[in-house]
């Protein structure tokens, strides 16, 4: 299978496995939620319904959480530093929640791990996303993931600082 | 006016480039329509009635006459020779055709133009006054603040998708003339008593469907955190925005829910985590482009040699001394006067300029005003820097090229919507209203007699004609699949803003110039010396009117205008 996820600039195998919540899912249901062993990804309500249970797992490296457009950073701001990797769910490109998370986690809560972006995103998203923080992609299947990686090179110069240049041009311009 | 230097030259070239590759995957079939919307969008391309729209930005609505003469060029290249210069001092073109906008695109970054951020869900043009540096009552000039706002919205990379469309308007003058409280966010630039530049900010304004004034957020915000600030502001919009609904998405919808006070604080306490961070403005930067809004090598003319009462009476041609009257304003430089270029001639849609129009317009800029214009939100063209003695020799020429309709601020100086003819959202057309009512009142005695009023008109609750702000609104409803119009009265745009109020059930097309005369004749009736429409409508109320309006089928005796 062609590789679909981005890290770091390159095309990678992807080894987490990712757990869902169905749609309106109770703070019950979260709690309930069996986690396989291996490295899995879980909805940030079921890291905070299972957290005792959990934190040694994390803390081996095995524990990531997925955030959905709706769910507070705030909420989870103490313990992003055990999460091996962060995925941010963009279930509608248009729905640009995720970019304001992306930037709370790094320039607010300094989350250095792995910041991936997740579901309907694309070669036309990418360069945005780099900005505001992620460092992996992974593009749908059915999508040409070595041309979307090409996009993050879309453009030579930005305006704004954001985490990927936090300065912003006007202090970087040269006479 | 801002040159670009290397880097803005590269970041508009780069735009182009992955445009054209996205048009190109689209019409390889590699890219979904639903793909590809928002993307055309944030290039302001449409789909529209019969073709694609293309939306031009003319940022903060100023112009060089190289650049206007570009438009031209593209209106007569690509589309069929008219463009439409619309209430956000844009510049929209209706017979695009969807494989040539990528070269259009390009044309326009050799004259450091775009179209980027014209359209879609994200943090749109920026306008302000169109007599920015220019007027007398002026605080601060705007411009600079906008092209720095400018660059820092450009290609934001966390606001491209927020849950609506947001405007920002700024204003650098006692009288707003930005109309600056119906934007999402609306800037007003003060002094403290220290002299300091700071702004006043305003949220959550804005017409469409709940049409809603700005609320203050913060009195005094030095100069200096102006991007940090906005970045909050819209921060906390991006995140709880409604986006369930597209209706209740814009910001005034979260400010109204959570209040404004509320909402407030919730930007301050966002704000307080990146003030004074690596976007914090620095005066290097303010100084670099403020330098380039310097004023153009003005002639010193002594202050009191001529004044627009002698230049009429000099001339003694009533035509020339009406347009003086109604087209020609005040400049703080002595000798020097500002002109609008009516775009609103009886017989073509208000705010449309033919290719020949936007030539000699650039053409008339060369000559006498220092090689720049400017696009106004009431759809017209400035010439900002006259001096008082080519007045006539300007007015002849653009008499001659059908701009110099003396009708600046009358009944004939028409906001007005591209409606049901062009526009795929609207419920109604709204040219032929205006043109109806541009027949009725063709009379320019008749218009001077009427004086100062707005007339607003917009196809559908989206609002883009400013129907609300109108002395007169005029909005095309949808009544079973046929083509109404609702008529409010009221309305005031500037310092006093206000959103004008419903008068009763709407009108048939045909109803609309009869009724408008009617509304007319009440106020002539009943104003008092030097009192406008809309002091009347305020000293009196709107009852007279509505009965006016819904009188029906009774001789109106002799016509006053007769
Ligand atoms: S007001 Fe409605 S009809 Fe008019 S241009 Fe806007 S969307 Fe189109």
């Amino acid at each position: 299978m062609a590789k679909q996820l981005i890290k770091h600039g390159q095309l990678v195998d992807d080894r987490w496995q990712a757990l869902a919540l169905a749609d309106g899912a109770t703070d019950g249901d979260a709690a309930a939620l069996p986690i396989p062993a291996g490295q899995v990804i879980i909805p940030a309500p079921v890291w905070l319904a299972q957290r005792d249970a959990l934190c040694s797992r994390a803390d081996a490296g095995d524990i990531a959480v997925s955030l959905a457009p709706t769910f507070r950073v705030e909420d989870i701001a103490q313990d992003v530093q055990r999460f091996a990797m962060i995925a941010v769910e963009f279930p509608k490109f248009i729905d640009g929640r995720g970019y304001s998370t992306a930037r709370l986690l790094r320039e607010r809560y300094a989350y250095r791990g792995e910041l991936r972006a997740v579901g309907n995103i694309g070669r036309d998203q990418l360069f945005y996303l780099k900005r505001v923080g992620f460092d992996a992609f992974l593009i749908p299947p059915g999508q040409d993931a070595a041309a979307a990686l090409q996009s993050l090179n879309d453009f030579p110069e930005v305006y704004q600082g954001a985490v990927d240049q936090p300065l912003p041009l006007f202090r970087r311009r040269t006479a | 006016m801002y040159h670009y230097d290397a880097t803005d030259k590269a970041i508009v070239q780069a735009r182009v480039r992955q445009f054209r590759g996205q048009t190109e995957r689209f019409l390889a079939g590699q890219l979904s329509e639903d793909d590809f919307r928002p993307l055309r969008l944030q290039n302001g391309l449409y789909i529209q009635r019969h073709a694609p729209m293309l939306r031009i930005a003319i940022p903060y609505g100023l112009l060089s006459s190289t650049q206007l003469r570009t438009l031209a060029d593209i209106t007569g290249r690509y589309d069929r020779g008219t463009g439409h210069f619309t209430t956000r001092q844009n510049l929209q073109l209706n017979w695009i055709e969807l494989p040539k906008v990528p070269d259009i695109l390009e044309q326009l970054a050799s004259v450091e133009m775009h179209a980027i951020q014209t359209s879609g869900n994200c943090i749109r043009n920026i306008t302000t006054d169109q007599f920015a540096g220019i007027a007398e009552d002026e605080i601060a000039d705007p411009r600079p603040w906008a092209e720095v706002l400018r660059q820092w919205s450009t290609f934001h990379p966390e606001f491209a998708y927020l849950p609506r469309k947001f405007k920002v308007a700024i204003s650098g003058s006692l009288d707003d003339r930005a109309a600056i409280r119906v934007h999402d966010m609306g800037l007003q630039l003060v002094k403290n008593d220290a002299g300091e530049i700071g702004f006043t900010v305003y949220a959550g304004g804005g017409l469409g469907r709940t049409p809603l004034i700005g609320q203050k957020m913060i009195d005094f915000l030095p100069w200096q955190h102006l991007l940090t600030y906005s970045e909050a502001l819209v921060r906390v919009y991006n995140r709880y925005g409604r986006r369930d609904n597209p209706y209740k998405a814009r910001i005034k919808i979260l400010v109204k829910a959570i209040g404004s006070e509320e909402f407030a604080r919730q930007v301050e306490e966002e704000w307080l985590h990146i003030k004074d961070g690596p976007n914090t403005l620095t005066a290097e930067e303010v100084a670099r482009v403020a330098n380039q809004f310097a004023p153009p090598a003005y002639a010193a003319y002594p202050a009191s040699t001529s004044t627009l009462a002698s230049i009429a009476a000099q001339h003694n041609d009533k035509a020339f001394s009406r347009w003086l009257e109604r087209n020609v304003h005040a400049h703080k430089v002595p000798g020097y006067a500002a002109v609008t270029l009516s775009l609103k001639t009886p017989g073509a849609a208000p705010g449309d300029a033919t290719v020949a129009q936007m030539e000699a317009a650039a053409a008339l800029a060369d000559e006498f005003s220092f090689g720049e214009l400017r696009v106004t939100h009431e759809q017209n063209l400035v010439l900002a820097d006259v001096p008082h003695k080519d007045l006539h020799a300007v007015w002849q020429r653009a008499k001659a090229s059908g701009l110099a309709s003396a009708n600046i601020g009358l009944l004939a100086d028409m906001i007005v919507c591209p409606g049901g003819d062009f526009c795929s959202l609207a419920n109604a057309k709204s040219l032929p209203i205006a043109a109806a009512i541009h027949e009725r009142f063709a009379d320019l005695d008749y218009l001077f007699d009427i004086g100062d009023l707005e007339l607003n008109i917009s196809g559908c609750m989206n609002s883009c004609g400013h129907h609300h702000l109108g002395a007169i609104g005029i909005l095309g409803v949808d009544k079973h699949g046929e083509e109404w119009y609702q008529i409010t009265l009221g309305g005031a745009q500037g310092n006093a803003a206000r959103i004008g109020e419903v008068i009763g059930r709407s009108f048939a097309a045909a109803e609309i110039p009869d009724v408008i005369e009617r509304m007319i004749e009440t106020y002539l009736a009943q104003r008092h010396a030097d009192e406008s429409f809309k002091d009347t409508v305020a000293r009196i109320g709107l009852p007279p009117f509505r009965e006016a309006a819904y009188r029906k089928n009774e001789p109106t005796g002799e016509p006053v205008h007769g």
